[in-house]
């Protein structure tokens, strides 16, 4: 019978099923950070409970750690070192593998893990972190959780899952210059909400995704959660397959070849059905940015600022006329005309090598705005060295950036590194909420081409502009 | 864990789409390595004028006074996006709420919720309008009331509706079980598949 991806993978790790629709699957791997993986070590051991295979437990100090030079377990976040060394003790103790913050493989855990070859195609992966759908770019099941299922995950190697249904995303013809993966994922969460893929495993495939590299896909695969999916899943290629070899965890020799030879078979089988399909057209895709504060306000970067008068759905009106208050807003308003006083390239969605090539391109030569606040925080510290080693840190200091050490940094504000109130920010993150970056922070999604496009003119900016001046 | 069967309570209207986990709990209210202690950070962002010194805003609903001992809450489409962090569900409570009616919910937290004792219901938009009428007029005596074994949900007003529950997570609130538990009563199964799983798959061992 003809079968899905999710299908293959579901089917592989299937225990037992559970009443209706939920099944016990087995679980490969699972990552810990220290926001929300401390507690649950924590209440493991207070619960009396063993980590079941330490061997495949592997955590991360990404969300509370400083990333400003010579950084330690002192932290601008409240009581942050109280997590940071409350995770330490926990992993130690568990004897999992920690990537502390002086281990030059540190970074953020979907930075990280991918890079180690810790998540390969056709395991299941699980994190208590949302954005743990971004390693479904390698073709694994990877999904977020919560705290509590992390133990539930330690302790038993197993997970109690309901079923999601099935969709593909199909990206179509042919991305245009200047237009990224993040473009593609805010375009389709701006089509079809930010519920839109609500109770949905997503499958993205397509031509334009073969032509993605590895490090596009996580980025595609980051925002699945902010389309309200379980999870992202691309199928493995032989650009997976090419990416991954070598990596530490990655296995080597005769395994190699049985792996790949495993992994050749994880695809959507030709008649699969889908519960749903969407397909998406990339030649109308612009470079995109969000005005609001849900990632469903996102629009071209040539557009203008809608007016909630025009939408039909009374709560979604309501929601934008909200969201226009907050973010100092009136319908009409260019959007390349808004003028920004921050700019920030990182987070779990781009903050790879290619994010960073791609944003050094455009500072070249150029300068960021008076008046504006431009930082970059690499995704790894490996990411970091090798960014240094191929001189990209010099281009983005002489451009007037802060070049700082690797962590979720700015992306969420949890009482330390922020930016100032009601500021006005462009940022490569994954989440424009209010007060997420700051308090009352303006945010606007965009790509790390656009941030670095909109720091050096000082406003949102399409990159193209710049293209034309080259 | 506490068991779920019947509940009666005072709903508050919270009605918008997309209310994330951010605004449920900021990250900058999750102070301690804890589940405890953030029901005071409820809704910080809203629930007080000025977060950091906790003057309170008369403007938001669970402030006021005919909202007092709310219980339930109603709200729009995907309640409980975004972050994982289950201090969310933790600081909701700790506050006093046992159920959350939405149009729909962010899978996460859905999950968060019935591992914590906290029902999440999912109705249509026009049901939780009329619910959010029918309660209006004097909430403390118009109250909601919910059967989670025969998955109803009943208006002061006499409307009721179904609702939706996967057979294992109702269990688990009905009968207050962990799930932790009762997975290790299947050892010898999981060890079971184990075997023949790191015979399949070598190199993942």
């Amino acid at each position: 019978m003809s079968q899905t991806l999710f299908e293959k993978l579901w089917q592989r790790h299937l225990v037992s099923e559970l009443d209706g629709d939920t099944g016990l699957l087995y679980i490969d791997r699972v990552f810990l950070h220290e926001r929300t993986g401390s507690i649950a070590l924590k209440s493991l051991e207070s619960d009396g409970r063993q980590v079941k295979r330490p061997d495949q437990v592997f955590c991360a100090m990404d969300h509370i750690v400083d990333t400003l030079p010579g950084r330690n377990d002192e932290t601008l976040v409240p009581s942050g070192k109280n997590f940071i060394q409350t995770t330490r003790q926990a992993a130690h103790a568990a004897e999992i593998q920690l990537f502390d913050i002086d281990d030059p493989r540190q970074g953020i855990v979907h930075v990280v893990s991918p890079e180690q070859g810790i998540v390969q195609p056709g395991l299941t992966l699980v994190c208590p972190d949302s954005h743990t759908c971004s390693q479904g770019a390698l073709g694994a099941l990877a999904w977020g959780i919560g705290s509590s299922e992390a133990e539930h995950a330690l302790a038993t190697k197993t997970l109690r899952v309901n079923k999601p249904k099935t969709m593909r995303v199909r990206f179509d013809g042919k991305l245009a210059d200047g237009v990224t993966a993040k473009d593609m994922i805010l375009h389709l969460i701006g089509s079809y909400g930010a519920a839109g893929g609500s109770g949905y495993v997503i499958e993205f495939a397509g031509a334009v995704i073969t032509e993605l590299d590895i490090e596009a896909r996580l980025t595609l695969c980051n925002m699945a959660v902010e389309f309200s999916a379980f999870t992202g899943l691309i199928a493995p290629d032989s650009k997976t397959f090419a990416y991954l070899q070598g990596r530490p965890y990655v296995p080597a020799g005769e395994a190699w070849g049985q792996a790949v030879a495993d992994w050749q078979t994880l695809y959507s089988d030709e008649q699969a059905e889908f519960d749903r399909e969407i397909v998406v057209d990339c030649t109308e895709i612009a470079p995109t940015v969000t005005w609001g504060t849900s990632p469903e306000h996102a629009l071209a970067i040539t557009a203008s600022v809608p007016d909630p008068g025009g939408e039909a759905d009374v709560h979604r009106s309501q929601a934008m006329t909200k969201a226009l208050t907050y973010m100092g807003l009136k319908p009409g308003d260019k959007l390349t005309e808004l003028a920004i006083t921050g700019a920030f390239i990182g987070s779990c969605t781009n903050s790879r090598i290619s994010d960073l090539r791609v944003a050094a391109n455009i500072l070249k030569g150029r300068q960021v705005a008076e008046g504006v606040t431009a930082i970059c925080v690499p995704g790894s510290s490996l990411v970091k060295r090798q960014a240094e080693a191929e001189g990209l840190d010099s281009v983005f200091k002489a451009a007037g950036f802060e070049w700082r050490e690797s962590g979720c940094s700015m992306c969420f504000f949890a009482g330390g590194e922020s930016f100032g109130y009601r500021e006005r920010v462009v940022t490569s993150t994954n989440r424009n909420f209010e007060s997420r970056q700051g308090p009352e922070t303006r945010s606007h999604l965009a790509s790390p081409a656009t941030v670095a496009a909109s720091a050096v003119l000082g406003r949102l900016a399409d990159v193209r502009e710049l293209e034309k001046r080259i | 864990m506490k068991t779920f069967t019947q509940h009666q309570g005072v709903a508050a209207p919270l009605i918008r789409n997309n209310v994330d986990t951010d605004a449920i709990i900021p990250s900058r209210e999750m102070k301690l390595v804890s589940k405890q202690g953030l029901g005071e950070g409820l809704f910080a962002g809203w629930r007080y004028l000025n977060p950091a010194e906790r003057q309170v805003n008369p403007e938001f609903v669970l402030n006021q006074a005919a909202y007092q001992n709310t219980s339930i809450l109603l709200s729009g489409m995907n309640f409980g996006c975004g972050s994982s962090r289950e201090h969310a569900v933790w600081a909701l409570k700790e506050f006093g709420i046992q159920a959350v009616i939405a149009a729909s919910f962010g899978t996460i937290f859905y999950n968060n919720c019935t591992r914590n004792g906290i029902l999440p219901i999912v109705l249509p938009e026009q049901a939780i309008d009329q619910l959010m009428k029918d309660c209006s007029d004097d909430p403390q005596i118009n109250q909601i009331n919910i059967d989670l074994p025969g998955q109803q949900v009943l208006s002061p007003s006499g409307a009721h509706w179904h609702f939706d529950i996967e057979a294992a997570p109702k269990e688990m609130l009905v009968e207050g079980l962990d799930p932790i538990a009762l997975t290790l009563k299947q050892a010898d199964r999981i060890e079971k598949f184990e075997e023949r799983y790191q015979q399949q798959f070598p190199w993942l061992q």
